[in-house]
């Protein structure tokens, strides 16, 4: 059997800076920031005022009986898959060779405390009888199978903030391996809430910047303190290129390799050599064919964390050599906030928007770059890739030492 | 305190309409809850526990399998209050 490419063929997403592919992108071309001030009383009682919320509440996008029996994160899948589905043109096909492949770092954890809040409340009879399927972390994977009639499998990788990008690694695979066509990939994340956000702050991972919440995630900035929490999700559509082209699907581009490591430095420190990223990112080429001369973009991790942003750039600059002159990378967190198992989707939904405009998107709130940032960062202003044949990276990582690289390439 | 059957069965088409999102208007005595009004077995025991709480009865599990329409759910609560 000659080896199956695979491309994308439709596109999801609901963030803190739109309801849709469309407005995030805009939205994120404009360096919007989507961090706000968070409203809820709660919000006084912990260290971290603010958060990115979607920008579009479920309730707007859903009817009223669904969102009553859908965890946030399940709504937040639901919603990203049927702009998804619909962009590739919902296609007919044999569901025995549809799949579906979207992670989430927490799972359904409103759901779970909300509810511990009413079993202690009111008593254990009053707990909802949705409560373990709104709260188990394949719950957004499982609502979008159903729906969707998947019957290739249904999956849900857990690395943290990796999920996202492993997910979409994992679907590649599904189709390279010839057990589905198509497969619905993503992730999403729904964790606003004051008890994770209390645990983020006691490892003091968050911005603390509460008398300027637009201005907290700062990626490469010298004064950076920390990742501002987000929420939402993103999707693609992944499709085996023959099968795309017997249809006659829209193809954005093709996704052509990842890079997997794990660090085995420590439970929630990024290595300060960043071996294990080198190693993703040199799996990744090699799965892909490419070399680093190929690349042009790299939509980052970089969460705007002190030692996190200059770890990634030192591995990217080690990894990328010279050719790290010409890569111009992206810190879209910067705008989005970390959405944790969803970041790797939506960076991916926007890397595929990348390629299609040619355009890189900015990194903003900069004012002051580190200067043990040695990467080309893409500041204030989008900046126009080159015509021809190119390729971008997306990486991420995760809490417990995860690495995920991404290769897609204009077609 | 004796319950009129008309009274409970507003209250469980108001609890139908807040759990499955069917319009009160369209839920009637005969109607099936799982194949007319797509109370699923888990949206059951929610509407169960709503009727239990907002008429003061209870309805045991083992009575639970026996109510397959809105009527049978009435007559058990309005006997079981009575």
């Amino acid at each position: 059997m000659s080896a199956r490419r695979v491309v994308v063929t439709g596109l999801g997403a609901t963030t803190p800076l739109g309801g849709d592919v469309a407005t995030s992108w805009s939205a994120l071309l404009a360096g919007t920031s989507g961090v706000r001030l968070l409203t809820e009383d709660w919000a006084q009682s912990i260290p971290v005022h603010f958060a990115a919320r979607v920008a579009v509440e479920p309730s707007e996008q859903m009817e009223r009986v669904e969102i009553r029996r859908l965890d946030r994160s399940e709504q937040f899948a639901l919603i990203a898959s049927r702009e998804a589905w619909r962009d590739a043109g919902s296609p007919e096909m044999d569901k025995e060779r549809l799949g579906v492949v979207i992670a989430s770092g927490i799972g359904g954890v409103t759901t779970l405390l909300d509810q511990y809040d009413i079993l202690r409340e009111k008593g254990s009879r009053l707990v909802s009888p949705h409560t373990v399927p709104m709260l188990m972390p394949n719950g957004p994977a499982a609502n979008v199978g159903l729906e969707l009639q998947a019957k290739a499998g249904v999956h849900t990788p857990v690395s943290a903030c990796a999920s996202g990008a492993e997910a979409i690694g994992y679907a590649l695979d599904m189709i390279r391996n010839n057990r589905a066509d198509v497969v619905v990939s993503g992730g999403v994340e729904a964790a606003i809430h004051a008890m994770p956000m209390a645990g983020f702050a006691a490892m003091k991972a968050l911005s603390t910047r509460n008398d300027d919440p637009t201005r907290a995630s700062r990626p490469y900035d010298l004064n950076r303190d920390g990742f501002v929490l987000g929420e939402g999700g993103g999707v693609l559509v992944l499709e085996e290129y023959e099968h795309a082209r017997a249809r006659g699907a829209h193809i954005y581009c093709e996704i052509v390799g990842q890079g997997l490591s794990s660090d085995g430095y420590h439970i929630a420190a990024p290595d300060p050599d960043g071996a294990g990223v080198q190693r993703a990112l040199k799996f990744a080429l090699r799965d892909a064919g490419l070399t680093t001369k190929d690349i042009v973009h790299l939509n980052a991790h970089a969460t705007s964390t002190p030692a996190g942003d200059v770890a990634e750039a030192n591995a990217l600059r080690a990894a990328l050599g010279v050719d790290a002159d010409h890569v111009a990378v992206s810190a879209t967190k910067s705008m989005t906030g970390h959405l944790l198992g969803g970041a790797g989707a939506i960076e991916s939904v926007f890397i595929v928007k990348t390629l299609q405009d040619r355009l890189a998107p900015p990194t903003i709130n900069i004012d002051d770059l580190d200067p043990a940032v040695t990467v080309d960062v893409v500041r204030d202003k989008p900046r126009e890739l080159p015509t021809g044949d190119i390729a971008a990276l997306n990486d991420s990582f995760g809490f417990g030492g995860h690495n995920v690289v991404l290769v897609f390439k204009s077609l | 305190m004796a319950l009129a059957q008309a009274d409970v069965l507003a209250g469980i088409k108001e609890i139908v309409e807040e759990v499955a999102g069917i319009p009160a208007a369209s839920i009637e005595m005969d109607k099936n809850f799982t194949e007319d009004l797509e109370v699923d077995s888990l949206s059951m025991v929610e509407v169960v526990v709503a009727a239990e709480e907002r008429f003061g009865v209870k309805i045991p599990d083992e009575a639970v399998t026996d109510l397959v329409t809105v009527g049978d759910a009435v007559n058990f609560i309005v006997n079981a209050a009575n």
